[in-house]
């Protein structure tokens, strides 16, 4: 384990030290509401891992270099933002995922680009965005968010590489 | 956070696709044994380090679900409510928990309560890219330059798209918006 998560786990255990003496009760219901969620999301998770595990093992490196590689260039961005802006992966399954990619050939702005639009663009979900906001500024916002991504894969790649 | 909904939907269906690549993972490791075994290494590896990380980032969230009075602080997001209100959108996006989707109904709240739709917009933009517990796992994950240069970068992307979407919805659908949930 390295020092920033020991760091992190100092600060939260603090802070739920704080929060027990304070009310116990609600202590209680965070710890719950901690637990369900990370129970909720515990079998799409592994069914990615899996997913990952085969892709690494049969996929060889080369081949993920190629599409989504340091030097897949245009295509390799429009291929992890496609995928980010359709697939609905929880952050907490995506970041690893892009570690594992990016350990087995993957390029850091693709990555970045994969991240930020699996964050900020939802066609899966437009249609309740919609209902909410209308279609007008639900088809604005994630045209402005999905090619605000790629400026952010282009920055994160830079500021990486420094 | 409805965990609640979220739970009764964890029935054996949302097994079902762990189950399929599972068993085809073991035809794999009988078919193939190398690679079946470099298959279990990488899963093996990737829980243990879930298992590392993970317990401080979902106590945090618990403990930020609890603890944040989002209903009270949502009457001083006005229109005139400069950038004191931007921050605290800002800050009720970042402190949240669960999918973008899980946003929409409260911003439907906020909007109720008199929130401008800038704010909301922003609110939708800080849930979707800047919450703290995912800021932190993904430092652990892809490195502190990776995670904090592509948070700064949302950070800006937030108020942007907030300021772009403010100027392309006329006033007419602008009202169309926050009527519908008067």
């Amino acid at each position: 384990m390295d020092l920033s998560t020991v760091i992190f786990y100092v600060i939260v255990l603090s802070l739920l030290g704080i929060s027990f003496f304070k009310d116990r009760k609600k202590t209680v219901e965070a710890l719950l509401k901690a637990w369900k969620s990370f129970i909720v999301l515990l079998p799409p998770f592994l069914t990615i891992i899996f997913l990952l595990g085969f892709l690494v093992v049969f996929i060889p490196e080369k081949t993920i270099a190629l599409y989504i590689g340091e030097k897949s260039g245009f295509l390799g961005f429009l291929i992890s933002s496609i995928v980010g802006a359709i697939t609905l992966i929880p952050g907490f399954v995506a970041f690893p995922m892009a570690k594992m990619l990016l350990e087995n050939g993957a390029g850091i702005a693709q990555m970045a680009v994969f991240v930020s639009t699996l964050m900020m663009v939802g066609v899966v979900t437009a249609p309740l965005e919609a209902s909410f906001f209308g279609w007008k500024a639900t088809i604005s916002r994630n045209l402005l968010a999905y090619f605000f991504s790629f400026v952010v894969g282009y920055v994160v790649w830079m500021m990486v590489r420094i | 956070m409805d965990d609640g909904e979220d739970l009764k939907k964890l029935s054996w269906k949302s097994f079902r696709g762990l189950y399929i690549i599972g068993i085809i993972s073991i035809l794999v490791y009988f078919w193939l044994p190398r690679e079946g075994l470099r298959i279990y290494r990488v899963v093996f590896d990737n829980i243990l380090f879930m298992l590392g990380i993970i317990p401080p980032v979902f106590i945090l969230v618990g403990l930020f679900d609890v603890w944040i009075p989002r209903e009270k602080v949502t009457r001083h997001l006005g229109d005139r409510s400069g950038l004191k209100g931007t921050g605290i959108s800002i800050a009720l996006g970042a402190l949240a928990a669960g999918p973008l989707y899980a946003a929409f109904p409260i911003a439907e709240v906020m909007l109720r309560k008199g929130t401008s739709l800038r704010n909301i917009f922003i609110f939708i933009g800080a849930w979707s890219t800047m919450k703290i517990p995912m800021l932190l796992f993904e430092i652990q994950s892809l490195g502190p330059r990776f995670a904090i240069s592509r948070y700064a970068m949302s950070f800006l992307g937030v108020f942007l798209i907030a300021f772009f979407l403010d100027k392309f919805l006329v006033d007419d659908e602008k009202k169309n918006i926050i009527e519908k949930f008067q």
